[in-house]
């Protein structure tokens, strides 16, 4: 009988808080909504992995080693990138990027909305991490799990787990992060700035030829990232070619959902909590924050700037849709746009710059990778 | 505190921006191209102007 329950004897105090913090996980997808598809697979995951002697991690029972599926799963779908770069179809095949395409200038917002990722780096430095972590943490200013996921797995660093989660919470706290660094570096009276929309049609052609163009360009001059740029604008290609709409919907919906699931599951095994449970995790959230707060002040203050020389003024809280959490930072625009002025709608210019922001991260992506990889 | 990396980082920041930016512009050039090529050429079938 003893024997049945001498596993509990192998529990350890860090596993239980690991448990806890994957129960945090799982409410907030289900109570709070927070990126359910992704935070409920990682907070199962992190129960699973911190069970004593998981069989789902690697183990060693007898001298043996015996490999666990997560760990399998791991080495298969994201030590080789193959996960974040299959989900970059499905979400290329979701992003219309007309908006973008009939006001291409609303894409310097997106360049300018990755201050954050740099700035970061330069801090998590002189907080002590060395170069290659620091560049890791400092995508999580990205805005974009595929990206984060990407980018940190290239660079081998040791908080992979850490960073993942940070990225997508973040990105579903961006309703919660955006509006009162808006607030604080914008006047009423700028954030009352009407801006006209003109809907122009954009030709088929154009649709069509941007995402080659984008990948040849892109690939050009940052070639780490054509790989990236490349699934993402492929997905697109897809979505606009016209002759491949059942290719284009299984992308969005069937693709994205199963690659999605096992990510969330996958990214679990770097949640044991010897590889999460330590000071460096925290500092990692705090730099997450940060980059995601910088990467606002850079959008607004871009905005501001263009201002001073501009004729027809912009409203600087455009700016701050410039990151690549989509849609959810244009929609933030939008309403605290309504909340101004109620008849003060901004959603197409934010949606622009928020699909641009989709783009300039992962350029920024590859930036990284250039230069540390 | 490791100031020294945190000075070494620093022109990255400088490289990264500008890198993000030549990108971006290339790309919004070349969009403007796109459409340009595009645009309804102000004539009619008989080649004359509208």
């Amino acid at each position: 009988m003893f024997s049945v329950f001498e596993n509990v004897l192998n529990l350890e105090w860090q596993q239980i808080v690991m448990w806890v913090i994957g129960g945090i996980l799982i409410f907030l997808a289900i109570k709070k909504d927070m990126e359910p598809a992704l935070l409920l697979p990682m907070g199962f995951g992190a129960i699973l992995v911190n069970l004593p002697k998981s069989g789902a991690v690697t183990q060693v029972y007898d001298g043996v080693k015996e490999i666990g599926i997560i760990d399998f799963l791991f080495d298969s779908g994201i030590s080789n990138e193959l996960f974040p770069l299959l989900l970059f179809i499905g979400i290329g095949a979701m992003i219309d990027f007309e908006p973008l395409l009939s006001n291409p200038k609303l894409m310097l917002f997106g360049a300018a909305a990755q201050f954050g990722i740099f700035f970061t780096l330069s801090i998590a430095a002189l907080l002590g991490f060395d170069i290659k972590d620091a560049a890791s943490i400092a995508i999580i200013g990205a805005a974009d799990g595929p990206t984060s996921i990407f980018v940190a797995n290239f660079l081998k660093s040791d908080y992979l787990g850490p960073i993942i989660v940070a990225a997508y919470s973040y990105m579903a706290l961006v309703p919660i992060v955006q509006p009162p660094v808006i607030r604080l570096i914008t006047t009423k009276k700028e954030r009352l700035i009407r801006m006209n929309y003109a809907e122009k049609k954009v030709p088929k052609l154009t649709k069509i030829l941007f995402p080659i163009v984008v990948t040849i360009v892109a690939g050009i001059i940052s070639p780490r990232s054509v790989s990236l740029i490349g699934f993402l604008m492929f997905g697109n290609l897809v979505r606009e070619c016209g002759v491949l709409n059942s290719l284009s919907e299984t992308a969005q919906k069937v693709l994205a959902n199963l690659i999605t699931l096992f990510l969330g599951i996958t990214v679990a095994s770097k949640m044991t909590a010897d590889a999460f449970l330590n000071p460096q995790t925290l500092m990692i959230l705090g730099l997450g924050l940060f980059a995601f707060v910088f990467d606002t002040v850079g959008g607004v203050l871009f905005a501001k700037i263009i201002n001073i020389f501009a004729k027809n003024k912009i409203n600087p809280m455009i700016g701050a849709a410039g990151i690549s959490a989509f849609p959810m930072s244009a929609r933030v625009v939008h309403k605290m746009g309504l909340q101004e002025d109620s008849s003060n709608f901004l959603l197409m210019h934010a949606v622009g710059a928020n699909v641009s922001g989709q783009i300039a991260s992962v350029v920024a992506g590859g930036l990284i990778l250039t230069f540390f990889g | 505190m490791n100031t020294e990396l945190f000075l070494q980082t620093l022109p990255y920041m400088l490289k990264g921006m500008i890198g993000i930016f030549s990108v971006t512009i290339i790309i919004i050039l070349s969009i403007y191209w796109l459409n340009f090529l595009q645009r309804p050429s102000g004539k009619n079938k008989n080649g004359e102007k509208k």
